[in-house]
């Protein structure tokens, strides 16, 4: 009855540190059909605008503790895809094309640790996660396509040392 | 109506919002949320340099860029209609505390005076944004996700190792915060 679990990974050199890319549909769909994660993308995008969660000063007065802002909105986002999570399983949802879905476990590692402290370093300096960079661009704060630039050269060079890390 | 959406939404509006893209993205397509991911395809796609890391289909994965592209439009669809003229309220403290360092200016929502093209010819303004940026691309990939991908994902489908990267984040951002970010700012 429950939602089957993608335990082991079958590809360990490109998708073992991911969750996101264990996950794939195996169903064929024509390009357009893409259209739905656009239209996604872009109501995430407001949502993450309007609740000013990219803003730099939001960032700061969460970590000085100022703020109850963005610990209301993280908390109520979790509370929210918890239960809708539980939903899916508890009923065996399936996709709108009748897949049934897969929720991917992901394996602790000592980069959980290392790399999400480096990141909480760079996430208070640039005010912004990956999500809020590309809605900073959009609203027009084009400095930020720096950050998001260097971002990815962050991102390579992981990818070009991952071997000499602990993980 | 149109009134109220301009005004900055309330954390419990938006949290459920963002909440609810979790059972959207499965429903349609069983994908798992996640924005990070996006930077290694971009690597992928356009430099992967015969590294493992970055040999794989990435195409099979372009739903992702094109989340992250809606995210951009998105940004620019809320500035552009749904955007209020009133500066950023700002914590009193806080506004003192950076006016400390020059930086006044909150009209929007990421503080003008550290953030713009000149600034990135100052030691400060290139920490801020060049090197900070570089730590978020090394630090999500390295933790295998971020906030959306571990803090919000993850601990949605109760994953303890999605709970530690949270907690590291969080850490991560207190010690920035208290111990290194004063001296940032006084460059």
């Amino acid at each position: 009855m429950s939602t089957p679990i993608l335990d082991k990974n079958t590809d360990f050199e490109t998708r073992s540190l991911d969750a996101i890319c264990v996950n794939t549909s195996e169903l064929h769909h024509p390009v357009w059909h893409l259209i739905k994660y656009l239209v996604a993308g872009i109501c995430f995008g407001i949502i993450l605008t309007k609740a000013e969660v990219i803003s730099w000063f939001r960032i700061q007065e969460m970590f000085r503790l100022e703020s109850f802002h963005m610990y209301g909105v993280i908390g109520s986002a979790v509370l929210v895809g918890m239960g809708s999570v539980w939903l899916i399983k508890k009923f065996s949802l399936k996709t709108i094309y009748g897949e049934e879905i897969a929720l991917p476990k992901k394996a602790f590692n000592k980069g959980q640790v290392y790399g999400g402290l480096l990141f909480g370093f760079g996430w208070v300096m640039t005010g912004a996660c990956p999500g809020p960079m590309y809605a900073l661009i959009g609203t027009g704060a084009s400095v930020m396509l720096v950050s998001l630039v260097s971002a990815i050269a962050g991102t390579w060079f992981y990818g070009l040392i991952r071997e000499k890390l602990p993980h | 109506m149109l009134e109220w959406l301009q005004k900055p939404w309330p954390w419990y509006v938006a949290g459920p919002l963002i909440g609810l893209m979790v059972p959207l993205l499965l429903l349609v397509g069983n994908k798992t949320l996640g924005v990070s991911s996006s930077l290694r395809h971009l690597c992928a796609a356009s430099l992967p340099s015969k590294i493992p890391y970055f040999t794989y289909d990435w195409k099979k994965e372009a739903w992702n860029l094109i989340f992250v592209t809606g995210i951009l439009l998105g940004g620019w669809v809320a500035t552009r209609f749904l955007s209020h003229p009133d500066p950023i309220v700002v914590n009193d403290h806080l506004l003192n505390k950076l006016q400390q360092y020059g930086v006044t200016d909150h009209d929007n929502l990421l503080p003008g005076d550290l953030f713009n093209w000149p600034a990135l010819l100052s030691l400060r303004g290139f920490t801020m944004i060049v090197i900070g940026g570089f730590l978020v691309g090394f630090g999500t990939r390295y933790a295998g996700g971020c906030t959306s991908g571990h803090s919000i994902m993850g601990l949605s489908n109760l994953q303890v190792p999605s709970l530690i990267a949270t907690a590291c984040f969080m850490a991560g951002g207190f010690i920035m915060t208290h111990f290194i970010l004063p001296f940032i700012l006084s460059l």
